[in-house]
């Protein structure tokens, strides 16, 4: 995974073709009542490397954008391109993780995490020693052959974690993966990503409706509007790395926050 | 395992040890008042002479016995890969849905036992009208209980399997067998609890060997105590085979015990 070369990527970061790119997507969905537009005109990219996250309202088509990435839905407009290239057919070029862990219920987290190196066709027993390679970062030792069920919800999302990283898929897609954790929980997997994304450096979609934990985790941050969902605001994040828990309180930290906020409340107010 | 824990044991013994004393006390009191009102064996028999009938008739027994059981494992084994394969077509194929499912449902309206004499006349005293009877009750259950099963897989899994880039057999084989297996389970439990029943009918109707011709023989003699032994080799069968499926699907499916208790 980490194999791939680190030292062109800093000077390709800046001009080089984005990992993923949209283009005008827009997304009508056919409801009992009519047609319902769940996008409109969402241009985004997403560098090599970058992470980037999407703060919305619920509702607002943040995972529609995901499905469409991840090539499960078509876009009704625009395109959709990965590494430059506008493909109609995505699946499998994406690492797709949802707020629900997801976990197989009939096999052990080992089991678990190779699922997506098993579709891609690798042999198991070579996927297994890749699993087993980064059972220890994942905080899963000793648990590889318990089945899900027997997890705490935390251990549960890390699982899931490990077979998203795993895929070895150029992106990563994030939809609301604390979501469902309690407070303490989330702060301490928001704090064990930030660790993990400055060793792996993969290119990381994020949605949430967190504001907070886009900030903390995100290098950029897109805000949606509601339903028609687009994209109505873009701040960098210039805090340094690597960031730790305690940042949400810096000024710096704060400002954006409100700023944000205000943003996805729709009373405007620069960002930037 | 979770099933070696003390208070799963324990709870376990307590589950069959209030119904065997049940039993035990029933059996006693049948002796006892057989015996003191002197009822005549060919009215009502006491457990201690069915025992006898059953040691002393053992090898004609054991050989109906033979033949019932062949009835009801090939009937059953058939029952099973018909009803899989109809269910995995109803839950993929919507117009086969629509064509075949009313009609599955409507058979079990029909009285199988009504059935077996136009059996009879179609394949003869043979085995095949006696498995027919077995597929015809065991199948229901299989099938109706494995398409509920191949219909639970979460979609959102189904989904993620799709973004995996897997295609319909890998996401059949990942997600949805595996999700539909406890359904298909209890279907296949039913099924062989009933199974005995369907080789009995087909028997009584007409038959040369096997445990229903056997009862209806000795019940023409009045030989009440035989027709009994019978009846407790047939249940044995039903039982044995209930808890050989279940004792399959404890094996098949570990996950299934471990979320219950842990």
């Amino acid at each position: 995974m980490v194999q791939q070369s680190e030292a062109p990527r800093v000077i390709a970061r800046s001009d080089a073709t984005p990992r993923l790119e949209l283009a005008g997507v827009g997304k009508v969905f056919s409801g009992p009542s009519g047609p319902v537009e769940a996008l409109r005109g969402v241009d985004l990219s997403v560098a090599d490397g970058e992470f980037v996250a999407i703060v919305g309202p619920s509702g607002c088509g943040k995972s529609t954008i995901l499905n469409v990435v991840a090539g499960l839905e078509q876009p009704t407009r625009g395109e959709v391109r990965l590494d430059g290239a506008a493909l109609q057919d995505r699946l499998g070029r994406t690492a797709y993780m949802h707020q629900r862990d997801l976990l197989l219920p009939w096999r052990t987290v080992l089991d678990n995490a190779i699922l997506g190196l098993e579709v891609a066709g690798v042999p198991r027993s070579e996927a297994r020693a890749r699993a087993l390679a980064l059972v220890e970062r994942f905080g899963l030792t000793g648990f590889i052959d318990s089945y899900p069920a027997a997890l705490s919800g935390g251990m549960r999302q890390r699982a899931a974690f490990l077979r998203t990283v795993l895929a070895d898929r150029p992106i990563l897609l994030l939809d609301e993966p604390f979501g469902a954790l309690d407070a303490l929980t989330r702060a301490s997997m928001q704090e064990w990503l930030l660790g993990l994304w400055d060793e792996l450096r993969r290119t990381i979609l994020f949605i949430t409706h967190d504001v907070e934990e886009a900030v903390l985790l995100a290098d950029r941050v897109l805000v949606m509007s509601p339903r028609p969902g687009t994209i109505v605001e873009r701040a960098v994040v210039g805090l340094p790395r690597p960031r730790r828990y305690e940042m949400v309180t810096e000024p710096a930290f704060v400002a954006l926050k409100a700023a944000l906020i205000a943003a996805l409340r729709g009373d405007g107010g620069g960002v930037r | 395992m979770i099933a070696d824990l003390p208070s799963t044991r324990l709870r376990r013994s307590g589950q069959w040890g209030i119904p065997g004393v049940l039993l035990v006390v029933a059996v006693a009191l049948w002796e006892l008042i057989v015996r003191l009102t002197d009822t005549p064996a060919w009215f009502l028999p006491a457990p201690s002479a069915i025992l006898g009938a059953l040691v002393h008739n053992w090898q004609l027994i054991g050989g109906h016995t033979l033949v019932t059981l062949e009835e009801v494992l090939v009937g059953f084994v058939l029952s099973f890969a018909f009803g899989v394969g109809v269910a995995i077509a109803i839950a993929y194929s919507p117009i086969v849905e629509r064509a075949i499912y009313p009609i599955v449902i409507a058979s079990q309206a029909i009285p199988i036992i009504a059935l077996a004499p136009i059996l009879l006349i179609w394949f003869g005293y043979g085995l095949t009208p006696k498995i027919i009877v077995v597929v015809l009750i065991c199948f229901f259950p299989i099938a109706v209980n494995t398409v509920d099963g191949l219909r639970a897989a979460d979609p959102e899994l189904v989904d993620l399997l799709r973004s995996m880039g897997a295609g319909r057999w890998k996401s059949f084989r990942t997600v949805r067998l595996p999700a539909a297996l406890p359904y298909l389970f209890s279907g296949t439990r039913i099924a062989a609890a009933v199974s005995v029943i369907g080789a009995l009918i087909g028997e009584w109707v007409g038959s040369s060997a096997g445990l229903g011709y056997f009862m209806i023989r000795s019940a023409s003699q009045f030989n009440t105590a035989r027709v009994f032994a019978a009846v407790l080799v047939s249940a044995v069968l039903g039982v044995v085979l209930f808890v050989a499926v279940a004792l399959l699907e404890r094996w098949l499916l570990p996950w299934q015990h471990t979320g219950r208790d842990g």
